[in-house]
């Protein structure tokens, strides 16, 4: 008798989950070694933005669904935040998932005008609402979004600079960390083969009862809750904004997606490389902000054109490495006249495809 | 009677929404195709004027036939070498390429002109007016805005409707396959379309350089107004843009009306607020085709 099973895991997967662990720790001990703090201070901006592209590579890469509104998931975080602390009185750090609730909550809502629309006519739609927020927020009396407004010292809960600048930190990379996270798990769950099955083939998606509506739904407010919980970080980083910066569509999504396109667009490990190029560009170029954005923004359109899977598409290309445990493969089965790599066939849903 | 005056500018201001509308409501009718650098493309164009106007020391109304053709030619080149090889089923690709070199476009913008604001000065014509009561004044120009983007949408639809070529435009969107079989060329076709998106959304950059002072940021925002337009017009239908416009126009100036009285929503949040209810009651826009 045959036993296949269905099996995720591949030997580099291995290496790359025990890799992956290795780094975690590494990173989550540096304020202890890095004492003046020079990998320190840039790697909370490069943690954050792992954080984003994860989430927006999950909404495009994986649910079809390329928004272009990411900031106001941002935006909702940063003032949810500012709001709660400074008004509310709320401790800013049980704020943090507050924040991402209300950006979970508002997403629903945003979802019902959003989803009317498809393909490019749903990016500009998203990013419509993210204007009409950023819109409200700068004319509200409320939330003073013109102004610059900053989490004063008793908002900040009294805690010592020490204290909140290495929070911030341990906070940017389990933001990282749980984003990643969240992709893995969510691809190794139903949820994730769904969305994969309509990604591959709707029609034929639908037809054997994937409701790809709510599988897209879910992810939608899934992503909303982590977008918004790094907006708020964010608040806690810089500690001061105005509307325009935490709305911002260059900041919160033009580079979250260069850094995604340029890393591979559909993958796990993809953000992780396009955030790393990222951050090699971005030390290079020191203020010369136009001139990042017009490399950043030509590599990408070139790669899309040319290499729409980016870098890690380049990478599987010569060889096809798996270092998350995401892809389904067909294993076990007969074994004694078949030879074992003939009974490895690919099982059409396949991560990177 | 302000309210009047509004409803009235709000129409002629419909029609520049129009004109930026045109191109990309015929590039998604044609191959489904969303350029999300149209606006981007507009102020590049306002300030190509800017730079001919100054260094050939002509009104900015002549550079027009210098800078028309110069984004249409652009436009085809893109499209066949370009654009072309990120169409397909999946939308994505598209999506990335044209949102990246809007990127590029604004930063290029602003590292060659500065984020200062320009204008496109065309002598007493701006200012010309009719007036008909003390309240209500028509300009010439913004006359003369609604009058281009009619005669262009009309233009259009006598194309599509009566030459070979518009022919071929129409059955390249309904089936490029079979189009292909019937000897259509369908990256020529796409080449063309884009050629025209790009003529039409220079002239309505001009447009926008002439009526207000612009800078190198402002593309997004005309794309968004662009594009609300197309929705609130229906997918697919050249009328219905021309309609959105209008109605996108108009809801925007009496939206600053209200703000002048009631200091509530500034005109710009009033139109996209519009857009949303149109979205919500009427998700296939005004005169669009009902989708199952």
């Amino acid at each position: 008798m045959s036993s296949y099973r269905i099996s995720r895991r591949t030997p580099e997967s291995t290496v790359g989950l025990i890799g992956f662990g290795a780094l975690v720790v590494v990173l989550a001990t540096l304020p202890w070694w890095d004492s003046d703090g020079s990998l320190q201070t840039p790697l909370v901006a490069i943690l954050y933005y792992l954080a984003l592209a994860q989430m927006w590579n999950l909404l495009a890469g994986f649910a079809g669904l390329v928004s272009i509104g990411q900031q106001m998931f941002v935006g909702i975080g940063v003032y949810g935040l500012l709001q709660m602390a400074e008004v509310g009185g709320v401790d800013p750090y049980v704020a943090i998932p507050l924040a991402g609730l209300l950006a979970a909550a508002l997403s629903i809502p945003v979802a019902a005008f959003a989803f009317r629309l498809r393909g490019g006519y749903f990016a500009i739609g998203t990013w419509v609402v993210a204007e009409v927020m950023r819109l409200l927020t700068t004319e509200s009396n409320d939330f003073r979004g013109g102004d610059v407004r900053a989490l004063t010292r008793e908002s900040l809960g009294g805690y010592s600079l020490e204290t909140r600048t290495n929070s911030v930190y341990w906070l940017a990379l389990a933001l990282a960390v749980g984003g990643t996270a969240i992709v893995v798990l969510v691809l190794r769950s139903r949820l994730g083969l769904a969305l994969r099955a309509a990604r591959d083939n709707e029609g034929g998606a639908r037809s054997l009862g994937v409701s790809i509506g709510r599988a897209q739904l879910i992810t939608w407010v899934v992503v909303a809750f982590w977008t918004g919980c790094t907006g708020a970080v964010i608040l806690l980083h810089t500690t001061s904004t105005t509307a325009g910066s935490a709305f911002s569509v260059t900041r919160w999504t033009a580079l979250v997606i260069f850094m995604v396109v340029i890393g591979g667009v559909g993958s796990t490990t993809g953000p992780i490389i396009g955030v790393l190029v990222y951050w090699i560009i971005d030390e290079q170029l020191g203020d010369a902000d136009a001139w990042r954005f017009i490399i950043l923004g030509g590599i990408a359109a070139v790669m899309a054109t040319v290499a729409p899977k980016g870098v890690y598409g380049l990478l599987q290309q010569w060889r096809p490495l798996q270092f998350f445990p995401v892809r389904r493969r067909l294993a076990g089965g007969p074994s004694t006249n078949t030879p074992p790599q003939a009974a490895e066939p690919e099982v059409v849903v396949e991560e990177g495809q | 009677m302000e309210w009047v005056n509004a409803i009235v500018q709000g129409i002629l201001l419909g029609g520049l929404f129009a004109l930026f509308a045109t191109g990309l409501s015929l590039a998604f009718g044609v191959m489904r195709f969303v350029n999300l650098a149209h606006g981007d493309l507009a102020i590049l164009a306002a300030f190509l004027a800017v730079s001919f106007a100054s260094t050939l020391d002509v009104n900015p109304f002549v550079t027009m036939a210098l800078v028309v053709p110069i984004m249409a030619a652009g436009g085809y080149v893109l499209q066949r070498f370009g654009f072309n090889w990120s169409i397909g089923a999946d939308p994505l690709p598209s999506i990335l390429v044209t949102f990246g070199l809007a990127v590029v476009i604004q930063n290029a913008l602003l590292e060659q002109y500065s984020a200062d604001s320009q204008g496109l000065d065309v002598g007493s014509f701006e200012t010309r007016s009719i007036e008909f009561t003390d309240d209500i004044a028509v300009g010439w120009f913004p006359v003369l805005i609604l009058g281009v983007a009619v005669v262009v949408l009309v233009g259009l639809q006598l194309f599509l409707s009566f030459t070979r070529m518009g022919r071929a435009f129409r059955a390249t969107s309904d089936n490029p396959s079979t189009a292909r079989l019937m000897g259509i060329n369908d990256r020529n076709i796409y080449a063309v379309v884009m050629a025209i998106a790009f003529a039409t959304v220079a002239v309505a950059g001009l447009f926008l350089g002439i009526r207000q002072t612009f800078g190198p940021t402002d593309g997004p925002a005309q794309l968004i107004f662009a594009f609300e337009a197309v929705v609130i017009g229906g997918l697919g239908s050249l009328w219905g843009t021309l309609l959105g416009g209008i109605i996108l126009g108009v809801a925007q100036t009496v939206g600053n009306q209200v703000d002048v009285e009631y200091n509530v929503l500034s005109g710009p949040l009033f139109g996209h607020l519009i857009f949303l209810v149109v979205l919500a009651v009427r998700p296939s826009g005004l005169l669009g085709r009902r989708q199952g």
